[in-house]
């Protein structure tokens, strides 16, 4: 299966999410209330790691495995959008306590309430599909 | 060693491991880390959408569904075999908050007054749970992104429409846990 890697790749990822609270409602409320200084830790640590990652592959044009050339594209600059989604996006991080990353995570650990928390952000989804055309971005 | 990891793994532990996603994802497949796209993919390969959002060849993007399967699964490893589900090493601020808010003693990772099977019928799981889902899907995608392909990816590569981004998540997130959740938490 040509796949097998990102699935090894996510039960590590699920892996890192649990163990580290990262999935926890408490730890995102106590974020939010400058409580705790563990949540800042771990993005913060996360964006060094990944930010020194991707300073040495462009510092040394590093190749994958496969020796292809590593696309850094990243994420167009919408102003509109990524400020208006960003806030509404935080709304909901607050409400549920969870991001996406976490909502699946939830599922393996075993609340289901979270199904619900899936389904909205399916219908989220949608909704965004179908008043795209009509927002700005 | 078996100890050590079934002990919860503090944030110098955590978020560098998390880090790594990045070179992860860029030296085996080249591709950039995220998550809520898989939502649009979701969305596009099983429901008869009509909107142009939806139709493109998910097939392409399949990795990432594999990738949220397999993050199902690690989550459920660690629960199983990490004591994963334990309840968090809060702060005493932390537990202060959650006491004036009706959820103490904590003694797992989630309230359960929110996302136990049994609690799913009261306003205030109803609100964070289905409420919440709604505007991190919307939110997501509106932003063209979320925690891991703004926050962790984005930043990792200076894009300054990601850091507009990461800045909207916490407004929206101070707002509503600072002045909407003290009162959900009353329902």
């Amino acid at each position: 299966m040509k796949h097998l890697k990102y699935l090894l790749i996510g039960v590590y990822f699920g892996i890192v999410l649990v163990k580290g609270e990262v999935i926890s409602w408490f730890r995102i409320q106590e974020m939010f209330h400058f409580q705790s200084f563990h949540m800042y830790g771990v993005i913060g640590s996360a964006v060094v790691v990944g930010a020194i990652s991707v300073a040495l592959i462009r510092m040394f044009n590093l190749k994958t495995i496969a020796g292809e050339e590593i696309k850094l594209k990243g994420k167009p600059f919408n102003r509109i959008g990524n400020l208006v989604g960003g806030i509404i996006f935080g709304l909901g991080w607050a409400f549920s306590g969870a991001c996406p990353g976490p909502l699946y995570a939830l599922l393996g650990v075993g609340y289901w309430g979270v199904l619900l928390a899936i389904g909205g952000a399916l219908l989220g989804t949608i909704s965004y599909g179908y008043l795209k055309p009509h927002l700005p971005h | 060693m078996m100890d050590v990891l079934m002990q919860p793994w503090p944030w110098y532990v955590t978020g560098p491991l998390l880090g790594l996603m990045v070179p992860l994802l860029l030296f085996l497949g080249n591709k950039e880390f995220g998550v809520s796209s898989s939502l649009q993919h979701m969305c596009a390969a099983t429901l008869p959408l009509k909107a142009g959002y939806f139709r493109y060849n998910w097939r392409d993007s399949a990795w990432n569904l594999v990738m949220m399967a397999g993050l199902i699964l690690g989550a459920a490893i660690a629960t199983i075999y990490l004591d994963g589900a334990s309840a968090p090493a809060l702060s005493e601020g932390g537990h202060a908050l959650f006491a004036s808010w009706g959820l103490e003693p904590v003694t797992e990772l989630q309230p359960r007054e929110i996302f136990a099977l049994e609690s799913i019928a009261t306003p205030r799981a109803l609100i964070s749970l289905i409420l919440g889902g709604f505007l991190v899907g919307f939110g997501a995608r509106y932003a063209n992104g979320c925690t891991s392909g703004h926050a962790i990816m984005g930043l990792s590569l200076l894009k300054p429409g990601s850091l507009v981004a990461v800045i909207g998540f916490f407004i929206g997130g101070l707002l509503v846990s600072h002045f909407v959740l003290p009162w959900v938490m009353t329902l």
